[in-house]
């Protein structure tokens, strides 16, 4: 597998990031997984992917695995910080129904990517993961390796309020996390991206993201037209509604996906009070739910 | 006599629920061997974040013959009934067995195996299973009727001797095979019985039993501190916690960058702590140590050097944000933080932060003006006599006047209200601070910090500090007077607003943590001897609803002050219509009921507690205990208990006639007037006595001697009273039990002379009234 492709590190190399993704994406297709692409919108965790909300609900089988990048406009510090950045990626892979062995299976992608555990310690810690804005819930743990967080390891038990019949696994690896683990760096920025190959030198996260940090930092906190910003989470919101009187489950869902990203960023900006963020959230959650039950529906599915 | 061993393995079960899981499964298991006529008082439970286990010992390997009889009809009664009996049985004539004219069924039942019975416990307690969550999982969750375990349940182990138990759950099928620990031993290991099960799971890298687990934690840990010359700070939940995540234990000491010695120690061990579960370390001088205790799950080949690497590297980070949190905190004055807070909404029906603080602010400078806190340093707690300072309370005409005792030491009391309302004014500016962003449990501590960085007053700082003290029983109750001041006026401020809109705690919902706010209260008006009455705060704040604002508190004026002694509703909605819905008197009946709860660990009896507020009127808590106690101590005695008999022999009698009961409010001085009780007590038989003086128709000795202790205890017990006396009103009420043992003896109160009776139950009812005066001893049990 690995060790075929003219790329390769040389053993006992760590992987670069591109080669961790390869290594995943590699072993998940081997477990039967679709390899997708990101989902062409912005949004703040991979769940949020139709490819998990959509397809956690209703009876079909449904295996896949891909990489999602992730916005969360609050969490930018301009590049300055070596563990917080406001655009990231996540590996996520979602089995439905959860195999008996997804935990073996979950561990031996760990150990594709060079973790050897006769040396780290990995550790289930019990963490239950909840979303209102989907009005989605489910039972697991954070993976530890060596007191760090890797991944989220989750069984969704409910989605977009309905029971999931059957239960999907979800795994959502950190991947700059993993990659700093891996390649025992301090700083994101630091990571090697790439292997050098022939006259392609090996190049830094920091060389294709810091710019990207730094400018889009300064657009989150202060560049961002407010005004035009309630704006589009109007429309958004307007947008899903039509969607879901035209019976459309699928863009009903991205517009409620626009609209929680417009969201983000108007939090990001500290212009929604205490009091008015739970109604904003409230908003979203009923477009998404709708959206969820919208699908539901058009599937022909039972609650 | 055969041993079980059941083990049902999972995926990761939460740290915290393997100990009430081990609890639950013993208590579900023994009550199915119950079903079954099968007792064990052997059974030793184990749990480990992937497995759940028990043994029993000592089963006998059937259970015992059963003969069950059930009672039929008479031999004498009509053909049908028996018809009937034998229909309900089953059995024919002629197994019927007659005993005494009676039939009577007798069935024996043959004695079970106790691996049949085991077979159908075990899917009986795995489907009762009580976990906080739990969940579906795998194929069978295409419906929601499938199996919930706390996570997928992938393995039991059921031995009964060396038999397998059959039996099957949810496609797990009881077997002899589990496995070990999860990266040691990952293969299948074959359980031979009950005997051998701890030792092979030993072998395998498994310590079963989470007693051993913890000790080895404890014992390890420490034992690393030391080697660096640094003491472990112990901390046993910690110990859980980390023998609920390991099946294999290794604690490793690692270190940190002295850099973040400059966040403050309690930063540092809550993020240890709380995000990474590691123990921390002192040095030689106390002082907390660059040095941390993590807890592997496995003995790592290389000595555990790169577990030990990885896990500063995530500690460095976590502090590294501390840090920055921390500095960044520190360039920001706190007025400018406070006045950030009218963003922060407190309660939608209560306003901002910003508006709570300008209340708690007023109400600390009023608390420490009025002489309630700082004004008389507290007297010794082991006197039961109370001379209160009478603060804020007496009212006009009272003949005492608010005392002037000399202010707190050093300081002027204008001097401590500034300081109080100034503390109060900060207090919660650290709410928006980043590290009280990232750490809510740090609130108050934070802002502590940051106003001694600030320069603020020494007592300021700590007032701000402390102002959330205490949180429940066993917490430190604050004594300084500007924290006590911010701290009393933050509590009362959130009760009385909350109960003012009506959102009190129901059952088991108490959202905004009332009832332990009312105790905080309580702890501390008891610990530092003060007297604060309640009521005037609650219509100082229920005032707002007329005027708009708040004002200084005021006191109550006279005919409101009265309507609220004797409980009369419609009387206060007339005198102040708009500020009074009964939220006060059931605020007041809130602390009456934390007080039982708080006074219970005490050992104060709760009926003497609702003795006392029966009177109604007392809103005044310590002056309220000091009664309790000594009412206690009094009915302890054989006085007491001879008198309380006698009592209630009065009193049952008078409910008996209908004589009315009188009220007597508890609250000391409160008849205005200063002589003591104005009687309200309505005549004995209205109409019959009318005129009538009770002691020239007194014909027997002991009535007249009952008169004549009553004329003397009466007024002495009120005026005991009036001083808050109440030891000395016990010994009033002493006086009377002879009498009234006496009179009881030697007369009969239902007189065929009307006259004589009447005269007689009005002896009792005086005698209830000069009981009254202390405490309703109607509520007193036994």
């Amino acid at each position: 597998m690995a060790a075929s492709h003219p790329s390769a590190p040389a053993p006992g190399e760590p992987l670069s990031f591109q080669r961790m993704i390869l290594t995943l994406h590699d072993y998940w297709s081997a477990h039967g997984c679709l390899i997708l692409q990101p989902y062409d919108m912005e949004m703040g965790a991979g769940t949020f992917h139709p490819a998990t909300t959509l397809r956690a609900l209703g009876p079909n089988p449904w295996n896949a695995a891909f990489v999602q990048p992730c916005r969360r406009p609050t969490d930018g510090r301009y590049g300055e910080n070596p563990n917080r950045l406001q655009h990231y990626y996540q590996y996520q892979v979602i089995l439905k129904p959860s195999p008996p062995d997804l935990q073996e299976l979950y561990l031996g992608s760990l150990a594709a990517i060079g973790i050897d555990f006769t040396r780290h310690d990995i550790r289930f810690v019990e963490d239950d993961w909840e979303s209102p804005t989907l009005g989605a819930w489910g039972l697991g743990w954070e993976v530890w390796c060596d007191g760090m967080e890797v991944t989220q390891f989750t069984y969704f038990q409910q989605m977009g309020g309905f029971d999931c019949k059957p239960v999907a696994g979800e795994l959502t690896y950190g991947l700059e996390r993993l990659a700093l683990y891996l390649q025992n760096k301090d700083s994101v920025y630091d990571l090697a991206f790439n292997d050098a190959q022939g006259n392609q030198p090996q190049m830094t996260y920091g060389d294709v993201f810091l710019e990207n940090e730094r400018q889009m930092s300064a657009w989150n906190f202060e560049v961002a037209d407010t005004e035009r910003l309630f704006d589009l989470f109007r429309k958004a919101t307007a947008e899903c509604e039509s969607c879901l009187e035209a019976k459309l489950p699928i863009p009903a869902y991205e517009q409620a996906i626009k609209a929680s990203h417009v969201f983000n960023l108007l939090q990001a900006r500290g212009v929604i009070s205490v009091a008015e963020r739970q109604a904003y959230m409230g908003r979203v959650r009923d477009l998404a739910k709708g959206a969820c039950a919208a699908w539901m529906e058009k599937n022909g599915w039972a609650a | 006599m055969t041993d079980f061993l059941l083990e049902l393995r999972s995926e990761e079960i939460p740290a915290r629920m393997q100990d009430k899981a081990r609890d639950d499964l013993a208590r579900l298991f023994a009550a199915e061997l119950a079903k079954a006529g099968l007792h064990t008082d052997a059974i030793v439970t184990f749990a480990t974040p992937r497995r759940l286990a028990l043994i029993a010992r000592d089963l006998p390997d059937a259970t015992a013959a059963v003969s069950e009889e059930t009672k039929g009809p008479k031999t004498s009664a009509p053909p049908q009934a028996l018809e009937g009996f034998l229909r309900k049985t089953g059995l024919t004539r002629e197994q019927l067995v007659e005993r005494d004219g009676v039939f009577f069924a007798v069935v024996e039942r043959a004695g079970r195996a106790t691996a049949d019975v085991l077979a159908e416990a075990i899917p009986a307690v795995i489907g009762a299973f009580p976990w906080p969550k739990s969940m579906r999982w795998g194929e069978a969750s295409r419906t929601t009727e499938s199996l919930r375990w706390v996570r997928p349940l992938q393995g039991i182990v059921a031995l009964f001797g060396e038999d397998v138990v059959p039996c099957e759950i949810a496609g797990v099928v009881a077997g002899a095979a589990t496995v070990g620990h999860r990266f040691h031993h990952p293969g299948v290991i074959t359980i031979g019985s009950a005997s051998d099960y701890v030792e092979k799971l030993h072998a395998c890298h498994v310590v079963v039993d989470q007693d051993e687990r913890r000790a080895l934690i404890r014992e390890r840990a420490s034992a690393l501190a030391e080697a660096a010359g640094l003491a472990l700070v112990e901390d046993e939940g910690l110990v859980a916690e980390n023998a609920g995540l390991t099946e294999w234990p290794v604690p490793l000491l690692g270190r940190f960058d002295d850099a973040f010695l400059s966040v403050p120690p309690e930063v540092i061990q809550l993020t240890a702590r709380v995000n990474q579960k590691y123990f921390v370390c002192r040095d030689r001088e106390g002082k907390l140590a660059n040095a941390f205790v993590c807890t592997a799950n496995i003995d790592a080949v290389d000595g555990g050097a790169k577990i030990v690497e990885g896990n500063q590297k995530v500690l460095a980070a976590r502090l590294s944000d501390a840090k920055f949190f921390y500095e960044t905190d520190l360039k920001v004055p706190l007025e400018e933080q406070a006045a950030k807070l009218d963003r922060i909404v407190f309660h939608e029906k209560l306003g901002t932060v910003a508006d709570k603080v300008d209340r708690v602010a007023k109400l600390a400078r009023w608390l420490v003006e009025e002489g309630i806190v700082g004004g008389s340093s507290p007297s010794s707690a082991t006197t039961t006599v109370v001379t209160p300072a009478q603060a804020g309370v007496s009212r006009d005409g009272a003949g005492q006047e608010p005392h002037e005792t000399p202010a707190f030491a050093g300081a002027t009391k204008e001097a401590l209200a500034d300081l109080a309302e100034r503390a109060a004014r900060l207090a919660k500016a650290d709410l928006v601070t980043g590290m009280v962003g990232e750490f809510p449990e740090l609130q108050g501590l934070m802002g502590g910090y940051y106003a001694a960085a600030q320069g603020e007053d020494p007592r300021v700082a700590a007032a701000i500090r402390d102002h959330y003290k205490p949180v429940g029983q066993g917490d430190d109750v604050p004594t300084d007077p500007v924290t006590v001041a911010v701290s009393l006026a933050d509590k009362l401020d959130t009760l009385i607003q909350f109960f003012r809109v009506g959102d009190k705690p129901t059952g088991s919902k108490d959202p905004f943590a009332l009832r332990r706010a009312a105790l905080g209260v309580l702890q501390t008006i008891i610990a530092n001897r003060l007297h604060l009455r309640l009521m005037p705060l609650f219509l100082w704040f229920s005032r707002k609803e007329e005027t708009g604002r708040y004002d200084q508190p005021s006191l109550l004026e006279g005919p409101i002050e009265e309507a609220f002694v004797t409980r009369d509703l419609g009387n206060l909605e007339t005198l102040s219509p708009r500020i009074l819905s009964g939220n006060g008197l059931a605020l007041i009946d809130f602390f009456a009921d934390r007080l039982k709860v708080q006074q219970r660990e005490a050992g104060v009896r709760h009926d003497l507690i609702d003795a006392v507020f029966a009177l109604g009127g007392e809103d005044d808590l310590v002056r309220l205990l000091a009664r309790v106690r000594a009412l206690q101590a009094f009915v302890g005695t054989e006085d007491g208990a001879n008198l309380l008999a006698g009592y209630k022999r009065a009193a049952n009698i008078l409910k008996k006639e209908g004589v009315p009961q009188s009220v007597t409010p508890a609250q000391a001085g409160v008849s205005g007037d200063g002589a003591g009780q104005e009687p309200r007590e309505a005549p004995a038989s209205a109409g019959a006595t009318a005129g009538v003086d009770a002691t020239s128709v007194a014909t027997e000795p002991a009535e007249a001697a009952l008169g004549a202790a009553l004329d003397a205890a009466e007024p002495a017990a009120a005026d005991a009273v009036a001083r808050e006396d109440f030891e000395a009103a016990m010994a009033a009420l002493a006086t009377l039990r002879a009498p009234i043992d006496a009179f009881f003896e030697a007369v009969m109160v239902n007189d065929p002379d009307p006259a004589k009776r009447a005269a007689r139950l009005d002896l009792l009812a005086r005698v209830r009234k000069a009981v009254h005066t202390v405490a309703d001893f109607s509520k007193i049990e036994g």
